[in-house]
């Protein structure tokens, strides 16, 4: 499940892009409608959904796609001309990652260093699946009836039986 | 002179955590009954001497005593009188103390409600609990003081950090912090256990109610954490995978899976070394968290002042309370004995399933929030790991946890026959089938992600109404401990149900809006009446007055404020939310935009379900609550045959 | 039953890399522009009648370039050490003069034009390093940022040593100290020069 803080969807574009067709028929806006802030909306929806993955470089953790910082300000404009020159979703990260590094990527490309990270967890998940399939399959054969012994009494027969064999 | 006694009382309660560990835990093994019959009297007396401590510090800042630095650093004396309250815990120093204390509570807890153990049992839990406090207690005076002074003392304090002047800050970090603390408890019973060689049904019927609570303390610290963070920053996200956002929820994630396997060792008398393993991890997370947090490895939002000293001692502490216990389980726990037979398909199986699945998310979540320190460890460079990655790979762990909350309810213990569980089931799974195919064709935007979320709360609330009416319909009381499973897994369908439409549904203008100006939403509309000055005590702000009309009708008139406070240059937002059973309306105010008009930047938000989230973790903690009112718990730990 | 040691190995594990990690800084970003050609630009000067400059300019020498700004705090904090460096005649000092004209330095809320936007930058860098000192022996202007986007710049100071083949050779992030001239800089300016 994508868990978006900015989500702009097809629905809302329609209705902003007919609302904006409108006013600029009448040549400026009535007082009335707010006008988005964004100037083509199919656009920044676009630029939402990459800066959403993107990192800001000069915060404490947060997405370029919600952060406030002059950096992530300029660094969106920068990405919204590789949008209107019709650059594809990895060529517009290819050329971030070429000037900042992998570190601006928040999520990850899968390649030799972060196949641990990607497949891991299934990995894990098999041999948990596995781990418990043999165990559930020892435990069919075990008898019905519980050991006679708890645990703190058969620890006191060891002891015994080794002070038994003390001098 | 007042805070020099508190430092005093900080260090006597250092010596009696000391002695409150190394006593009793030498009686036992001696068999000294003097010195296991310290354990309670020292537990109450380190309290006493904790709370002396962390009320001076209180009283500084009431006071305003600036000469105190921790003090200076993080209060006002404009600061309003709750959040001068909440501000010895704003900082690394006071919060320590906090921890501290709540550790030293919750031992008293156990020293009181122990009447009906055994003498020597008693003494190792409170025993080790002094350890882990004469460590905490140390790290504290070595190296992170909450009293120190500043001379000479400034006029005024530096103020506490703008955004956490906030009701939030006031009962998000103690409620967490119940949660860290309270599975110190179970890990302290974990590891008794180990030391007596006595993992058993007892142990862990001792075991469930603690970590019911400390579990139910951990959901409302986390679930306010996520509220806090919705209304605060401004754009209504509510989870970041932020790392100290994992920080909590690792633990939880395993308390979650302890409070499961406990059922399991107490029924049944199986799964005695995993339940014990499980309980030391919850517990060694709650630390790494710990550490995470206040050592400086990782960035985060959240992160108290980076300090590698501190770090240190952080990791020292670690390795001692972790490695010295799972040494501990390496050597004791193969003696456990097992249970009895454990049929394929029996509760045994499904909640061990449910024990797996989350060990593995808990890996998951783990392995990601710590990657790019490995990655960085190994020269290897420096990426990036975040929500993207967590979304992708947590969510899909998450659905068959969730969906074993079914069968795993039906299932008879030992052996369950697979045709009358799989008969049980057919209810629930021809409603969640119709449901998610109904919401993904027939709703705007529906996809296959919304399908399957309302599918699964769907299979999760009429599989516990089956249960309900099935259990209804037989004779018999029916122990609250029924109730409360029910209620605590209602809790989790509703915050699916919440995270899936919220995710999938949401809807956002980000518009320009002069008086007068509106701009809707499905059918409220949002209409800018006017913008106004509105100062508080320590800020100045500009106020919007947003009339919010439904239908065409108006009901609601939204004020959110832009606030810059005089001790920060960040201008703060505090938006302004009208919040529903169904959905919430979030308005927030931006930048004013430059031009011949007067015209100010707004973004609206129509957010369905989200209110559910909290309230499905409400339902939880609830129904946590119900399950520990349960008199077998409390009655059985009396006289219990070992 | 070696599985139930598993646990304690894996702790063992963690704690080595959380150890390790305590002495790395996870802020601090490594440039992937180390080893690559210096991304080309042709900005205006300080100087009014000067053409514009760029990198291809200081082939076959060994250069520094040095991202700063008049508003920026720590910057002031590496001048002093910057101004001194240059009288040793080690190698050029080139500026790069980021994001100058900031939006206070325009009241009024009126968005300047690029001519005005230069006009008020080289007022105020002029002024600027008539008062502290001029290490640079040129400094030129990138006022939107681009050109710091094209170099990975992500804070002011940052500083680049550029070889003769015009290639960068090493990045500083933050202010230069005196421990960092001569234990990385200077070494790596000789070795360079030597070539």
């Amino acid at each position: 499940m994508k868990v978006t803080m900015y989500s702009i969807h097809r629905h809302t574009g329609r209705i902003v892009a007919a609302l904006l067709t409108t006013l600029l028929a009448c040549g400026h806006a009535h007082a009335g409608e707010a006008v988005p802030t964004a100037q083509d909306p199919v656009i920044e929806k676009r630029l939402i959904d990459i800066s959403d993955e993107l990192r800001c470089l000069v915060c404490q953790n947060e997405s370029l796609a919600s952060s406030r910082a002059e950096l992530a300000n300029d660094l969106r404009e920068e990405v919204r001309k590789l949008i209107v020159e019709n650059q594809s979703d990895s060529q517009i990260k290819a050329y971030l990652v070429a000037r900042y590094g992998d570190f601006v990527l928040y999520r990850p490309e899968v390649k030799p260093m972060t196949w641990a990270l990607w497949f891991g967890p299934f990995f894990l998940l098999i041999a948990g699946v596995v781990g418990m399939a043999r165990y559930l399959r020892t435990r069919q054969t075990l008898s019905a009836a519980s050991p006679t012994l708890t645990d703190h009494e058969r620890l006191k027969v060891q002891a015994m039986l080794n002070a038994k064999d003390a001098p | 002179m007042i805070v020099e006694i508190g430092h005093f009382a900080l260090i006597l309660a250092a010596c009696v955590a000391l002695l409150q560990g190394v006593m009793p835990l030498t009686g036992t093994a001696t068999n000294n009954l003097r010195w296991q019959l310290l354990a309670r009297p020292a537990a109450i007396t380190q309290f006493l001497l904790l709370a002396l401590a962390y009320g001076v510090l209180t009283h500084g800042a009431l006071s305003d005593d600036f000469s105190i630095n921790y003090i200076a650093g993080h209060s006002n004396s404009l600061l309003p009188i709750q959040y001068k309250v909440a501000s010895v815990w704003g900082g690394h120093e006071g919060s320590l103390l906090l921890w501290v204390l709540m550790l030293s509570g919750w031992t008293v807890a156990v020293a009181l409600f122990s009447r009906s153990l055994p003498l020597a049992m008693v003494a190792r839990v409170i025993g080790v609990l002094g350890l882990i406090s004469a460590g905490f207690l140390a790290f504290v005076l070595l190296t992170s003081s909450p009293f120190e002074r500043l001379f000479p003392a400034p006029l005024d304090g530096k103020d506490l950090n703008p955004l956490l002047q906030d009701p939030g800050l006031v009962i998000h970090p103690p409620m967490l912090y119940m949660g860290y603390v309270g599975f110190s408890v179970a890990f302290a019973f974990a590891v008794a256990a180990l030391i007596s060689g006595r993992m058993d049904a007892a142990w862990a019927r001792w075991s469930r109610p603690w970590t019911v609570v400390a579990w139910m303390f951990m959901t409302a610290g986390i679930a306010l954490g996520s509220w806090w963070a919705y209304y605060e920053l401004g754009w209504g996200g509510w989870w970041f995978w932020d790392p100290v956002e994992n920080a909590s929820l690792m633990p939880w994630l395993f308390g979650t899976a302890l409070i499961h396997a406990l059922m399991v060792t107490d029924k049944r008398g199986g799964f005695k070394a995993w339940a014990v393993l499980l309980a030391i991890g919850a517990f060694s997370l709650s630390l790494l968290g710990t550490f995470l947090v206040r050592s400086g490895v990782l960035t985060s939002v959240h992160a108290f002042a980076n300090d590698p000293e501190r770090g240190v001692f952080i990791l020292i502490l670690l390795a001692l309370v972790v490695g010295i216990s799972l040494t501990l389980f390496a050597w004791r726990a193969p003696k456990a004995t097992l249970g009895g037979k454990i049929g394929l398909v029996s509760r045994e199986s499904m909640l061990l399933a449910n024990s797996v699945l989350l060990v593995v998310a808990t890996a998951a979540v783990l392995l990601g929030t710590i990657y790019p320190l490995i990655v960085d460890a190994l020269n290897l460079g420096k990426l990036s790991v975040g929500a993207p990655y967590f979304n992708a790979v947590f969510v899909p762990l998450m659905v068959p946890v969730i969906f074993l909350m079914v069968p795993g309810g039906i299932a008879h213990w030992r052996e369950t026959r697979w045709q009358s569980l799989s008969r049980s089931m057919r209810i629930p799974a021809v409603a969640a089938v119709l449901v998610g195919l109904a919401v993904c064709f027939f709703t705007t935007r529906g996809t296959w992600l919304s399908g399957v979320g309302t599918a699964l709360a769907t299979w999760v609330i009429v599989g516990l109404v089956v249960q309900i009416i099935d259990r209804l319909s037989k004779p018999g009381r029916i122990a609250p401990s029924f109730w409360g499973m029910h209620l605590a897994h209602s809790g989790i369908a509703a915050i699916v149900l919440g995270v899936t439409l919220v995710s999938g549904y949401e809807e956002e203008r980000d518009v320009r809006m002069g008086i007068g100006d509106s701009v809707s939403i499905s059918n409220y509309t949002f209409e800018l009446k006017d913008v106004v000055l509105a100062d508080g005590p320590n800020y100045k702000a500009l106020r919007a007055n947003v009339a919010v009309s439904k239908d065409g009708v108006p009901f609601e008139v939204l004020r959110p404020e832009k606030r810059k406070y005089f001790s920060s240059n960040m201008p703060m937002t505090e938006a302004a939310i009208d919040s529903g059973w169904f959905r919430d309306l979030y308005v927030a105010l931006g930048e004013p935009i430059a031009g011949e008009e007067r015209q100010w930047s707004l973004r609206v938000y129509y957010k369905p379900f989200v209110s559910w989230l909290w309230g499905g973790a409400a339902l939880m903690v609830l129904g946590g609550l119900l399950s520990v009112s349960d008199r077998r718990y409390r009655k059985s730990a009396m006289g219990v045959a070992s | 039953m070696k599985k139930f040691l598993l646990p304690l190995a894996f702790f063992l594990a963690l704690l080595v890399f959380l150890g390790v990690g305590l002495k790395r800084d996870p802020s601090e970003i490594p440039s992937p522009l180390v080893g690559r050609v210096a991304p080309p630009f042709a900005l205006a000067t300080l100087d009014v009648q000067a053409p514009t400059f760029g990198p291809e300019d200081m082939r076959g020498k060994v250069w520094m370039l040095n991202v700063w700004a008049t508003w920026c705090v720590a910057c002031k904090q590496e001048h002093p050490l910057l101004v001194a460096f240059s009288q040793a005649n080690q190698l050029p000092i080139v500026g790069l003069n980021y994001k100058e004209v900031q939006r206070q330095d325009t009241p009024g809320g009126v968005v300047p034009t690029a001519e005005e936007k230069l006009t008020i930058a080289r007022k105020k860098s002029t002024e600027w390093l008539q008062r502290y000192g001029n290490p640079y022996v040129v400094s030129v202007f990138d006022l939107d940022g681009r050109v710091g986007i094209n170099y990975g710049v992500y804070g002011v100071p940052e500083t680049y040593l550029i070889d003769k083949k015009g290639v960068i050779r090493y990045k500083q992030v933050g202010v230069l100290t005196p421990e960092i001239l001569l234990t990385r800089i200077l070494p790596l300016v000789k070795e360079l020069n030597a070539s």
